[in-house]
């Protein structure tokens, strides 16, 4: 996962990144390719600038030093974060319907609630849902736009066993199109799917490696 | 998608969540009430005063409870960082800041309906000029409320204390759009002189806000 810029198919490029809030350094001089069809683990204990990096490459934050490619349009990026970016007063297909409205080739809003298996015809607002339901939705939406680049942030926290095993047999389909970076204090999940871990430690890469 | 879409996807949302919940509805419609009733106690002006008075206590009440929905609209946005998720999409920030100004519009402009007629009852009043400019009065002077409100209310939004940074912002540049729109609803009601003037003056100033908003909202939507 090192640096390799002779490799065209890289889809995000790291290069020296650093990113710093007042006198706290998030990020320090990291470097990294994350290419298509392969699953990325982020580990790292809280603070170690996991979230931040994944902001950085959703467009949401820019890098103090160094530089961030991007090789796909934003189009194209699915981001499930920490928070659940979804409305509380309106109903889940209400919500992936307002999201794929913001996208020019959206995915059928019903075929993507019933893929993380939620009912498409569930009347009931957000507000009204489980913290899992919730976070089960929240992967749909980042999938509303049929991304090349996914990035999750601890997708399986709060969610049950069931929908687990639910949300990884999604994954494993997704990866052969998708370039999936995801940040969990769970990687024993992602055992056969994961292709590669990522370790920081106080913003630096300590550690990398292929994962069997 | 194209931005009429766009503008469409995103007020029909808005709508939808503000039937919903109300938030903005009722903090306009319970302080603007408030003000045209306190005042109407405080002064208990004649009917001669009250069309020398109306004009400015309408548009002081109108104003304040702008601001308190102003700041509820965007809130709703900052709950579970559903903006963020606007930004990734990279969808146009303009059509988010029209369809937010029209929304406001459409909130103000239902609790004016409501209103106008109470008003009338509480300050006795009848206008001795020409009436039929007060509609087109009151669609300037709230187009000119909400565009600048929306724009500084996403401004403040992720300052600490945006619930005072909001009226800080908004005041000050409002005091051209509210001397005018004050001095045209006076002219109508007392009858004493043509408003054309100040009309022409709320649409300089629609124009020239709502264009910049729209220009400058991008960089105000994506700041950190």
């Amino acid at each position: 996962m090192s640096a390799d810029h002779s490799n065209p198919q890289a889809i995000v490029r790291l290069n020296d990144v650093g990113k710093v809030f007042g006198r706290f350094a998030a990020l320090r001089g990291l470097s990294a390719d994350f290419h298509l069809g392969k699953l990325y683990i982020l580990l790292g204990e809280n603070g170690a600038g996991k979230s931040t990096l994944l902001r950085m490459i959703a467009g949401l934050a820019a890098p103090t030093s160094g530089k961030v490619d991007v090789a796909c349009t934003p189009e194209k990026v699915g981001f499930m974060s920490h928070s659940s970016f979804l409305y509380d007063d309106l109903s889940g297909a209400e919500n992936l319907r307002y999201f794929a409205g913001l996208y020019s080739d959206p995915a059928p809003s019903n075929e993507l609630m019933a893929s993380v298996g939620l009912d498409p015809a569930l009347p009931r607002r957000v507000r009204d849902y489980s913290q899992g339901m919730r976070q089960r939705l929240s992967l749909a939406r980042a999938l509303v736009n049929r991304p090349e680049l996914l990035l999750l942030d601890e997708p399986f926290s709060n969610v049950d066993a069931a929908s687990t095993a639910q949300m990884l047999t999604l994954l494993c389909r997704l990866k052969t199109s998708t370039c999936i970076i995801l940040v969990t204090h769970q990687p024993a999940l992602l055992d056969g799917i994961a292709d590669q871990t990522l370790t920081l430690v106080a913003g630096r890469v300590a550690a990398q490696g292929a994962r069997p | 998608m194209s931005f009429t879409s766009l503008v469409r996807l995103n007020l029909g949302k808005d709508l939808r969540l503000e039937w919903r919940s109300k938030d903005a509805l009722n903090a306009i419609g319970f302080f603007a009430l408030l003000v045209v009733v306190i005042f109407s106690f405080a002064f208990e002006p004649n009917e001669e005063e009250s069309r020398a008075i109306a004009g400015g206590i309408f548009w002081v009440a109108f104003l304040f409870s702008s601001i308190v929905a102003l700041n509820q609209t965007w809130a709703r946005e900052l709950r579970h960082h559903v903006l963020d998720a606007y930004r990734v999409s990279a969808a146009s920030p303009a059509a988010l800041f029209l369809s937010k100004t029209l929304g406001n519009f459409i909130f103000v402009a239902v609790i004016e309906v409501f209103i106008v007629p109470l008003f009338i009852v509480f300050y006795n009043l009848r206008a001795l000029g020409d009436a039929r400019t007060l509609p087109l009065i009151f669609a300037l002077g709230t187009w000119a409320l909400v565009v600048n409100g929306t724009f500084f209310a996403a401004l403040s939004l992720r300052t600490r204390n945006r619930e005072i940074m909001l009226p800080l912002l908004l005041l000050p540049i409002s005091i051209p759009a509210i001397i005018a729109m004050v001095q045209a609803t006076t002219l109508v009601l007392t009858g004493a002189d043509s408003p054309l003037l100040w009309i022409k003056l709320l649409i300089g100033y629609n124009v020239i806000f709502t264009v910049a908003g729209l220009l400058l909202f991008s960089p105000v939507l994506n700041a950190e």
